[in-house]
């Protein structure tokens, strides 16, 4: 029985670390600025635990294995512990785990503390049971006034854009991010009626969209293409399938998209869509 | 028996070595000091929740004029501070197993308790009439007119807080008598270590409020207006 | 009316222990109700515990198996279903907001009425007195009021799966972390199962978090007051300090989760907006949602996750506490530091109240906080780390009986390491930006939680057994039961990893949909993971199955298994010196004194590799003043049986 147990825990570990370094499971590949950085401390903190994952099992495999009582009424060790081993012990772990803490956050530190480059782009982010809105300010710039008061999805006005603020007359709102590659874009996000999250696995990041808060996050999307949007806090009974599409387009395509007026902006969208497909390799 | 007499009987050299009570108090004292502590989290939760939503709207109410709800709320205050005295002394009183006095000190507890509900009740009523609401305020009502005027984009939260948290006092205020009232009226037959229980519970009531009174009342007070 | 209550048993128990030491005369209770229904012995308290998690459990288990075949054969007809739960599942083909129901549903039953009841409620209340020579708990009446007022909260949860909330009836679908806004306008917002069967949820809860408190609360005080002659702190089972410390974090961080159940509760009720922001839109201008506002969703969170995260540690603490104790049994072999494993323990507690943010890290929190949430929770992974070397620590040089309670003990070890190490990608803030609300969690928390604090329970169950009903359960069975389980269990979790990193989001109630025949994707990015989706499924199936071995195998021990010995397992502490199963009085009038410590196996020079600890020293010297008479008998009489 105890032979069998660790041959087990044995074939265990080697399956599990086979399937992470399999890699048919593993991140689309990033298209971000801090993407690579990400994907630097993901594998670093993946091999650490990954070796004391494994450390820690073959050792429990081995005991297991060879510790077993044989029946020939040998007596154990009698022994209640050896602090030096403890103090090693903690010590080693606490300078480990402390380390890949601190690592751990420098990717944080670069997409929340420093705030976003001067010559990002601005997109406004407003979810809503269970499709995503998208607003630009236009040729203008300037982001037009919105209400809660106005919205009314009778008259497509999702996130209640005031007609009456000149501002807004050239705004779009489309259910497509677009963003431009090479060049910082920062987004405000928020929802209208519940917390959803706003995921696109090739960035690297995920951030809630919570009703009444407006939150900032900034990234630099570089891999022109298309990508896919979606919502990872459960919102609602449609939440597996509120999804959405990001484009990155080149700068000249970007620059002409956003100096469309309104009316054309849907339509601009759609065409290079069709021209950018999804595709992750 | 009393807790000490109970070590002694067992004659264990440290308390803590097992068949002795280490703090030197019965289970009922332990017990009760260790669900003041749970309830004490449940309040400050509650009053962290108050903190944080007061804090993080832009615009808080502070109606409250100084007559009649800080005067209320003040003399109920003493009101409770002046029952934990006569608590101190129902105490003393059974401890020297006066108990006939215990039972009166007991009594003006209770009364102390009991003037401190009225006047709450009073002073809810009277926020009411003025159109105090648990959720907003009520249409047209004095404190409409001064929630529009002074407080207009104030979150209907500034009710809701503060029935739930003075709801909740209230409640435990209430409980409180009808404890002491049991303790009182078994007095014979329960231990001098019951009267400090229930006492614990009711000083525990009484902290409470000093924590309710300055957050909730004080610093809601209309200075200007 | 608790204190009451209070005053009124406590009496009794004192009384009890005034007798000390020297023979109770209290009969035991005549009459089927007193005896078994309403009863204030804590042995048949935790049974009746061990009941409710047994049922619980398996509710859980059949609606994680719905789950996964919804994940796997959308859209397929499932008739039993369709007649079942005519709104939730129309002609029996299972809809989104049944999915999510049944999320939400697994989640609440399997945390609060299988982990915080079976190992703390259960294997806690039966052994603690036990363990430490104590004829019942402190609070004997508030024991009784503890478990039925759990009981009622199951009741209610169960209700809500039937409960009708608007427009159709399935349960609530909030997920067991229940965040506003969704679970507090949900209803006006017209979600399905955000109706009465979300209030019946919160209402449970709230009920589920005041029986708890007094359960805790009893434990503390009998294990402070009610210790034996000798049966110093550190002489205690690691049980107990398990026990205890698990008690002491259910003290304090179950009002949390009251206090903010109740101002939910307000909000969808009273019309309060503790959680609710304004400018709230439904799309259509409804007026029901203009009345909030002001409120704060994140609020909510920390509250939740402030109880939450010690909630996990409640889980697993018991489950540690019985590895340890049935590692050290079956290793033949003392404890391997055994202090360092109680203050880990401790430490693990304490650092559990500083680190809820880490379920946060992107909910819009400052991300300053979230740093120093980060470091903290990276921290939290040292007491672990020990108790785990510590456990190997234990086997090493160790001689192994492999039963059916050390297979799941050992299982509990190589599981827990397997799910925290994960914790060390989630804690760091950076890492989590991505692994968030995926099934990379999911693997986290189920092989911590879902199935190592389980197999801690196994391992008690089958440890524990015969002390319990006086009939061993059949050996030969329960290692049927445990292979197909330990090789189970990381079938399904182990792959959850690799979709986790694929980016295989949380609580969707597909992936994709079966379009004539084609099965088509609903995400690009998901493309790899269809296989592992079956094989998970099908490993959860197969678990599942396997289960009911160890159902029929509880079932039939209880009547028919092979009668037990007193101490069939060689081991030391307490509850082995005492009848099997224990009297009405836990120790038929005799107090037992201890003499040494809970783990003292193959020590040099000892009649047997084991010592109890009741068999007092040659030596003199740490016997309390007045030897006593007679338990040295007893002592010996745990052993006589070999
Ligand atoms: C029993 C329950 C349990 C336990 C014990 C733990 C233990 C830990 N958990 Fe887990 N956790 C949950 C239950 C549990 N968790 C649940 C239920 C959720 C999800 C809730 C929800 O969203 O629904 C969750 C979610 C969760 C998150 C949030 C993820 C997210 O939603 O984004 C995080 C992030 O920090 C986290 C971290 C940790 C850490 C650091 C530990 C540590 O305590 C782990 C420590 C253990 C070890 C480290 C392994 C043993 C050590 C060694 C083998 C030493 C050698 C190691 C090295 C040298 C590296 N957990
Ligand atoms: C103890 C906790 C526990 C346990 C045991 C389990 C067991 C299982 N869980 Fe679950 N699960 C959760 C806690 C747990 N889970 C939580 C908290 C969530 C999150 C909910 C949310 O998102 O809100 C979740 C969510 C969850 C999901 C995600 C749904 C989604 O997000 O879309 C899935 C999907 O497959 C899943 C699957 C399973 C499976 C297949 C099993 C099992 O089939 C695995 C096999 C089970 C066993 C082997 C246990 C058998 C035990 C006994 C028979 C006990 C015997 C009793 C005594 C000894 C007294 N669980
Ligand atoms: Cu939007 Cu989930
Ligand atoms: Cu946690």
């Amino acid at each position: 029985m105890g032979r069998a147990l660790a041959v087990f825990i044995w074939v265990m570990t080697i399956l599990s670390v086979w399937m992470f370094l399999d890699g048919r499971w593993w991140f689309p590949k990033s298209i971000t600025e801090h993407g690579p950085a990400y994907d630097q401390q993901f594998v670093l903190t993946i091999v650490v635990v990954g070796v004391a994952f494994a450390a820690a099992q073959v050792a429990l495999g081995y005991a297991v294995w060879r510790f077993r009582d044989t029946g020939d009424g040998s007596r154990a060790v009698y022994s209640h512990g050896n602090n030096r081993m403890e103090i090693l012990w903690t010590a080693i772990t606490a300078v480990v785990f402390i380390t890949v803490a601190v690592l751990g956050q420098r990717v944080w530190a670069g997409l929340h503390f420093e705030p976003a480059p001067p010559d990002s782009n601005h997109v406004r982010v407003v979810a809503q049971q269970f499709q995503w809105n998208f607003h630009y300010a236009g040729p203008d710039g300037k982001f037009g006034r919105t209400d809660p008061a106005k919205i009314s999805d009778e008259s497509l006005n999702f996130i209640g854009l005031d007609s009456a603020d000149p501002a807004a007359a050239d705004d779009a709102v489309v259910a497509t991010l677009v963003t431009q590659a090479g060049r910082p874009v920062e987004l405000n996000l928020t929802a209208r009626d519940v917390t959803h999250s706003l995921w696109v696995p090739p960035l690297r990041f995920k951030q809630d969209l919570v009703p009444g808060l407006d939150i900032k996050v900034h990234f630099k999307p570089l891999q022109v293409g298309q990508y896919e949007i979606a919502c990872a806090e459960l919102c609602g009974q449609q939440h597996y399938k509120m999804k959405s599409f990001m484009l990155v387009l080149p700068e000249d395509e970007h620059r002409q998209l956003t100096s469309l007026p309104q009316a054309q902006f849907q339509a601009q969208v759609t065409q290079l869509l069709k021209k950018y497909p999804v595709k992750y390799d | 028996m009393s807790t000490e007499a109970h070590v002694e009987r067992l004659g264990v050299a440290n308390e803590w070595d097992g068949g002795a009570l280490p703090y030197r108090v019965g289970h009922r004292k332990l017990g009760m000091w260790l669900f003041i502590i749970s309830d004490a989290m449940t309040f400050t939760a509650l009053l962290i929740g108050y903190s944080y939503v007061r804090a993080a709207s832009d615009q808080w109410p502070t109606p409250f004029h100084f007559y009649p709800s800080i005067v209320f709320s003040t003399v109920m205050t003493l009101f409770l501070l002046a029952s934990s005295f006569t608590m101190v002394m129902a105490v003393k009183a059974s401890a020297h197993n006066r108990l006939k006095a215990a039972r009166r000190w007991i009594g003006a507890t209770m009364l102390g308790g009991l003037a401190f509900l009225v006047l709450h009740i009073i002073e809810w009523m009277n926020l009411i009439g003025e159109g105090l609401r648990p959720f907003g305020v009520a249409e047209d009502s004095e404190f409409a007119g001064l929630w529009a005027k002074h407080w207009p984009q104030a979150p209907p939260l500034f009710g809701a807080s503060f029935f739930s948290i003075t709801g909740l006092h209230m409640f435990h205020v209430f409980t409180g008598v009808l404890y002491l009232g049991v303790i009182a009226l078994r007095i014979s037959k329960t231990r001098h270590e019951d009267v400090e229980i229930s006492g614990l519970y009711w000083h525990f009531v009484d902290l409470v409020w000093m924590f309710v009174f300055p957050l909730i009342y004080l610093m809601s007070v209309n200075m200007e207006h | 009316m608790a204190e009451a209550e209070v005053t009124h048993q406590e009496a009794h128990a004192a009384e009890a222990h005034a007798h000390a030491p020297g023979v109770h005369h209290h009969a035991p209770p005549s009459g089927f109700i007193r005896k078994y229904i309403f009863s204030i012995d804590h042995k048949v308290i935790g049974i009746q515990y061990l009941l409710l998690a047994l049922v619980s459990v398996f509710v859980g288990l059949v609606m994680s198996v719905l789950m996964r075949m919804n994940l796997t054969w959308p859209g397929t007809e499932w008739p039993i279903l369709g007649t079942l739960f005519p709104d939730g599942a129309p002609n029996g083909v299972m809809s989104p907001e049944f999915y999510l129901s049944l999320v939400t549903m697994h989640g609440t039953i399997m945390v609060f009425f299988v982990l915080t009841t079976a190992p703390q409620g259960g294997f806690g209340n039966y052994f603690l007195p036990i363990q430490i020579g104590a004829d019942d708990m402190a609070f004997p009446y508030l024991n009784m009021l503890s478990f039925w007022v759990t009981f009622v909260g199951l009741v209610v949860i169960l209700a809500a799966i039937f409960a009708s909330g608007s427009p159709s009836t399935v349960g609530p679908t909030g997920g067991w972390t229940g965040y506003p806004p969704l679970s507090a306008v949900g209803d006006i917002l017209n979600v399905p199962g955000q109706g009465m069967g979300m209030n019946l949820w919160i209402i449970s809860i709230a009920i589920f978090c005041v029986a708890s408190l007094l359960g805790a609360l009893n434990f503390i005080v009998t294990l402070l007051n009610l210790r034996t002659r000798g049966m110093s702190l550190m002489r205690m089972p690691l049980t107990c300090w398990a026990w205890f410390t698990t008690a002491i974090l259910a003290l304090l961080s179950f009002p949390v989760l009251l206090a903010a159940g109740i101002l939910l509760l307000l909000d969808r009720t009273a019309g309060t907006s503790f959680f609710v922001p304004g400018g709230l839109s439904n799309g259509s201008g409804i007026e029901a949602l203009k009345t909030y506002s002001g409120g704060s969703p994140i609020l909510w969170q920390h509250l939740f996750w402030f109880f939450g995260h010690p909630e996990v540690y409640i889980a697993i603490l018991p489950g540690m506490g019985a590895t340890s104790h049935i590692l050290s049994t079956f290793a033949r072999k003392p404890v391997f530091g055994y202090r360092a494993m109680v203050f880990a323990m401790f430490a693990i507690g304490l650092l559990g109240f500083f680190v809820w943010g880490h379920h946060m890290f992107i909910s819009g929190m400052s991300p300053y906080t979230g740093f120093a949430f980060s470091i903290l929770t990276l921290s939290i992974g040292v007491p672990s780390a020990i108790k785990t070397f510590n456990w190997l620590g234990t086997l090493w040089g160790a001689r192994i009986r492999f039963t059916t309670p050390m297979l799941f003990a050992i299982g509990f070890v190589s599981l827990f390491v397997a799910g925290g190490i994960t914790g060390l990608v989630l804690g760091q803030t950076s890492l989590d930006l991505s692994m968030h609300d995926t099934y990379f969690v999911l693997a986290h928390f189920h092989l911590v939680m879902g199935v190592a604090a389980i197999f801690g329970m196994f391992a008690g169950m089958y440890f524990w057994f015969p002390k319990m009903f006086g009939r061993m359960m059949s050996e030969r069975l329960g290692k049927i039961h445990f292979w197909p389980t330990m090789i189970g269990v990381y079938g399904i979790f182990i792959p959850m990893h690799a979709m986790g990193i694929v980016g295989m989001p949380r609580r969707y109630s597909q992936f994709h949909e079966v379009i004539n025949g084609q099965e088509v994707m609903i995400y690009e990015f998901l493309r790899t993971t269809p296989g592992l989706v079956k094989f998970v499924t099908w490993s959860a199936i197969v678990t599942a199955l396997a289960q009911l071995i160890f159902l029929f195998n509880f079932v039939y021990s209880i009547f028919r298994g092979e009668r037990a010995s007193d101490n069939p397992w060689d081991a030391t502490t307490l509850e082995w010196t005492t009848a099997t199963p224990p009297p009405h009085d836990n120790f038929g009038g005799q107090v037992p004194v201890v003499y040494r410590g809970a783990y003292e196996y193959s020590v040099p020079g000892a009649p047997q590799d084991f010592v109890m600890q009741t068999t007092p020293d040659e030596t003199e010297a740490n016997a309390p003043p007045d030897g006593a008479a007679g338990v040295q008998g007893q002592g010996d009489g745990g052993n006589g049986h070999r």
